[in-house]
C-alpha cells in the first residue's frame, strides 16, 4: 500500500467516512462546514480608523521601531532622494530590477546591474545596493510585500545584497491591516513579507539586526497619486 | 517517532539534572521572562485578540475534521502548480523519500531551513548515513549543531547557551564544517551573528538543494508559507535548484484568506513582534513554472503523518494537532522554567511537548508515560495559546491513560493498552512532584499568579488511584494551585 493510501486510510478511520452526515456516525460533509458561517470571522478587519495620511505616518513609525530607515519625498524628489542615499551608502554598483522606472536613478552616480535569469548568486553578491518597488504596504505591521512584479524583480535581488531601499507610493499601495493586505495579493505569485531589516534574537534574545538578508533597509514613502 | 533521545530518563530524572544546573537555568529564566512580558504587550494591542484566537482555533479544528479532503486538495493544487507531493505514513518512509530525492540530483550536501518536522523524524542524521551532509542554517540551529547538541526551545533552540559559550562552540567547530570563525572572535552577539553570517554565506551561494519545513500549506491554492527572522530561509527558500519540504499534515488550512488569521496571531504570539521580519509565500514552481529563474526549478513537498493520525483518532487528545509552534506555552510554564528543554526528551518541549510527544509516541517508554505529570496544571499554558489548546485537559486525559490502560491508534491500528505496570506511573508523578516541591518558595510564588487567570476545569482526578472519579463527573475543583492541592490530597501518603 502507498503512503497516500495508508495515511488518508488511517484519516478515514480516525474521523469516520466523508460525508455520511446524518445522525450517529459520520462527519457532515465538508462543503456544509465549509461555509463562512463555519468559521467565526468577527474579528476586526482593521485596527482603528485613520485618515491615508495617518496610515502613512503610522507605517513609518513601525518600520522606524524595527530599524529600518524611512524617508519621504514626492515624484520629482524620488531622483534626487535615491541619489543621495545611493552616494551616502558608498554604494558603487546598484541592481535593478527589469521593469524600474528607468528616471528613478537619474543623476545616480552608481553603476546599474541588471539582474538576469542567468546571475548567479555570486554575481549578486558582489552588487553593493538594489533599489525596488513593492506590491503594497501595510501600516498596522510596519510591513512591504514583494510579488516579483516588474519594479521588484526576483527574489534573490533583494536579499543577497546588503542595502535595499524599496519605494512604496502612499496612498496608492498602502494599506491598514493584514486581511487588506491579503484580499490585494495573488496566491500564485512568489510572495516576500519584509518587515524591517534580517533580525536574530538567537543569542540571549539581544537582538542583533542583518544576519543574512540586507542589513539595511531604506523606504521610501512617496506622496502620489493612487494609482 | 525515530528521534526519541537513546537512553532518555524519565522526565523526573532528567528534569532533577536541569534544575541542579544554575547556568542553565539563569540562562533559562531570563530568557522566558523577557519573551513572557514583550508577548503580553504585543497581544494587548490587539483589540480582537480573542476573536483571533477563537477563529484560529475553528479553522485548524474545521481543518482537522475533514483533513483528507484538504490534504487532496491541497495535493491538486501543489501539482497543478508544478510541485511534486509525496506522502510519508512516518519517519522513516520520509526520511527514505527525502534521501532519495537528494540522492537523485547527484549533490552531497543540503542547506536546511529550521524545521520541527525533520528534527522529529531525525533527517539530518538519515542523510549522514547516506554521505549526505546537512547544514543547519538558523542560527541558533547552527549553535546546537556545531555544538553536538540537542535544541532546548521551539523557538530559541539555543537558549540554554550563553554567549560566552557560543563564542567558544565557534572557535572550536566552525573550521571543521567550512568558513572558520574570524580570529580573536569575542562574545558580542553582533560578532556572534557577523561570524555566522560569513561562515553560512558561502553555503548558501552554492547550495544547489535546500530541505525546510513550513508553518502553513493552503489548501485552496497549493501555496506554502514560512515565517522566519533572518534571511536564511530565504536564502534557502529561493537559491538552490531543488527545494524539499517536509511538513506535518496537520499544517494544511483551507484558504489564502485563513492565513489573515495566524499571520497576526503567530508573529505576536511568537517573538511578541507585529510581524516577524520575512515571510516567504512560494505556490509550486510560481507563475512560470519555474521558467523566470524566480526560485527553484523542481519542488517536492513530503507530507508526513508519523503519529499525526493517531493523535487525530484520539478525541480528547486531537487538540494537539491544532498547534501552530508558537512556543508561548513554554515561556510561560513554571516547570519548563525550572526543568529546561532537554528535560522532555523529544524536539517539542515544554506544555506542547507533554502532550504532543506521548500521542505521537505512545506511552510505551519511560519518558513518554512520565510526560502527562510534567506540570502542575496551573493553566497558564492555555491562557496563552493562540490556537486554545486546552493543554491541562490533555495532560489529564493522558494521565489517566497511562494509570488506567484504555483505547489508543497506534500507526493506524486500534488497540488497548494496559495500565502501567508496577506503579510506573505513580512513581512518575511522586517524582515529577518532589521535583516541583523542592524549591517550594519560588514555585508557589510564581504559580499563585498564574492560577488568578486559569480556567481549568478538570473533569477527573490526575494521577493514578483516583479511580473512583471514573463513575462520576467530578464537581469543579477548587481553585488553588497544584502544590496545595497535592499536599491536601496526597501530601499525607508521599
Ligand atoms: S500549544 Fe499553543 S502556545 Fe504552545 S506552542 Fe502550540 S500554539 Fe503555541
Amino acid at each position: 500500500m502507498s503512503g497516500r493510501d495508508r495515511v488518508l486510510g488511517r484519516i478515514r478511520r480516525a474521523l469516520g467516512e466523508p460525508g455520511a452526515g446524518g445522525a450517529g456516525t459520520g462527519r457532515a460533509p465538508v462543503e456544509a462546514a465549509a461555509g463562512e458561517d463555519g468559521i467565526p470571522r468577527d474579528y476586526l478587519r482593521v485596527h482603528g480608523d485613520r485618515t491615508p495620511a495617518e496610515s502613512a505616518d503610522l507605517l513609518a513609525a513601525h518600520l522606524r521601531e524595527y530599524r529600518a530607515k524611512v524617508h519621504r519625498t514626492d515624484e520629482d524628489g524620488l531622483a534626487p532622494l535615491l541619489a543621495r542615499l545611493l552616494a551616502a551608502r558608498g554604494a558603487r554598483t546598484v541592481l535593478v530590477p527589469p521593469g524600474l522606472p528607468p528616471s528613478w536613478l537619474d543623476g545616480a552616480q552608481a553603476v546599474r546591474v541588471e539582474d538576469r535569469a542567468d546571475s548567479t548568486p555570486y554575481a549578486l553578491d558582489a552588487v553593493d545596493s538594489v533599489v525596488t518597488g513593492c506590491a503594497l504596504a501595510v501600516a498596522e505591521t510596519g510591513t512591504i510585500v514583494l510579488d516579483g512584479g516588474p519594479d521588484q524583480g526576483r527574489r534573490r535581488i533583494t536579499l543577497i545584497p546588503d542595502h535595499h531601499i524599496c519605494v512604496v507610493r502612499v496612498p496608492g499601495q498602502l494599506v491598514d491591516s493584514v486581511p487588506q493586505a491579503l484580499e490585494r495579493l495573488d496566491p500564485t505569485r512568489p510572495l516576500t513579507w519584509i518587515s524591517g531589516p534580517s533580525a536574530t534574537s538567537d543569542i540571549e534574545l539581544d537582538r542583533v539586526e542583518g544576519v543574512h538578508g540586507p542589513r539595511t533597509l531604506e523606504v521610501v514613502l512617496i506622496d502620489a497619486p493612487a494609482q | 517517532m525515530t528521534a526519541t533521545h537513546l537512553g532518555m530518563p524519565a522526565f523526573p530524572a532528567a528534569a532533577r539534572e536541569a534544575v541542579r544546573d544554575d547556568v542553565l537555568r539563569a540562562n533559562l529564566r531570563r530568557a522566558t521572562h523577557t519573551i513572557r512580558d514583550k508577548r503580553a504587550r504585543a497581544v494587548t494591542e490587539l483589540a480582537d485578540w480573542d476573536r483571533l484566537r477563537a477563529a484560529g482555533k475553528a479553522v485548524k479544528d474545521h481543518t482537522l475534521r475533514h483533513l483528507d479532503h484538504y490534504l487532496l486538495r491541497l495535493e491538486a493544487a501543489v501539482t497543478a502548480a508544478g510541485g511534486t507531493v509525496h506522502w510519508a505514513a512516518d519517519a522513516t518512509e520520509a526520511n527514505r523519500i527525502v534521501t532519495e530525492l537528494v540522492r537523485a540530483t547527484g549533490e552531497r550536501e543540503v542547506v536546511k531551513v529550521k524545521s520541527m518536522a525533520t528534527q522529529e523524524i531525525g533527517l539530518n542524521e538519515a542523510l549522514e548515513a547516506a554521505g549526505i551532509a546537512a547544514y543547519e542554517t538558523d542560527l541558533a540551529e547552527l549553535i546546537v549543531q556545531l555544538g553536538h547538541d540537542r535544541p532546548s526551545h521551539i523557538l530559541v533552540p539555543a537558549i540554554h547557551r550563553n554567549r560566552a559559550e557560543i563564542r567558544d562552540v565557534f572557535r572550536t567547530e566552525m573550521g571543521r564544517w567550512g568558513r572558520p570563525a574570524p580570529d580573536g572572535l569575542g562574545d558580542d552577539p553582533r560578532e556572534l551573528a557577523e561570524a555566522a553570517r560569513l561562515h553560512l554565506r558561502e553555503k548558501f551561494l552554492r547550495a544547489k538543494v535546500a530541505v525546510s519545513g513550513a508553518n502553513f500549506m493552503v489548501a485552496e491554492t497549493g501555496t506554502m508559507v514560512v515565517f522566519e527572522s533572518e534571511g536564511n530561509g530565504r536564502m534557502c527558500l529561493t537559491l538552490p535548484e531543488t527545494l524539499i519540504s517536509v511538513v506535518g499534515i496537520e499544517k494544511v488550512v483551507p484558504t489564502f484568506r485563513d492565513l489573515e488569521i495566524f499571520l497576526q496571531t503567530l508573529p505576536r504570539s511568537s517573538t511578541a513582534e507585529r510581524m516577524n521580519p520575512y515571510t516567504t509565500m512560494w505556490t509550486g514552481l510560481g507563475p512560470s513554472k519555474g521558467a523566470d529563474g524566480d526560485g527553484p526549478a523542481a519542488f517536492h513537498l513530503v507530507l508526513l503523518d508519523n503519529g499525526r493520525t493517531d493523535t487525530l483518532a484520539d478525541e480528547v487528545g486531537r487538540q494537539a494537532l491544532r498547534c501552530i509552534r508558537c512556543s508561548a506555552c513554554l515561556n510561560v510554564c513554571p516547570v519548563y522554567e525550572r526543568a529546561g528543554g532537554h528535560a522532555y526528551g523529544s524536539v517539542y518541549p515544554g506544555p506542547i511537548g507533554a502532550i504532543l510527544s506521548p500521542q505521537l509516541r505512545g506511552t510505551g517508554s519511560g519518558i513518554d508515560a512520565s510526560l502527562p505529570y510534567a506540570s502542575t496544571l496551573c493553566g497558564a499554558c492555555y491562557e496563552v495559546c493562540p490556537v486554545a489548546i486546552d493543554i491541562p485537559e490533555v495532560l489529564l486525559h493522558l494521565r489517566e491513560r497511562v494509570a488506567q490502560g484504555g483505547p489508543v491508534t497506534r500507526e493506524g491500528i486500534r488497540v488497548r493498552i494496559r495500565p502501567a505496570r508496577g506503579h510506573t506511573a505513580e512513581r512518575a508523578a511522586m517524582r515529577a512532584a518532589r521535583l516541583l516541591l523542592e524549591r517550594p518558595g519560588a514555585l508557589r510564588a510564581g504559580e499563585r499568579l498564574l492560577s488568578r487567570a486559569r480556567r481549568l476545569r478538570p473533569r477527573r482526578l490526575p494521577g493514578p488511584g483516583s479511580a473512583w472519579t471514573d463513575s462520576r463527573e467530578l464537581p469543579r475543583p477548587p481553585r488553588e494551585p497544584f502544590r496545595d492541592w497535592w499536599a491536601r490530597e496526597r501530601g499525607g501518603r508521599a
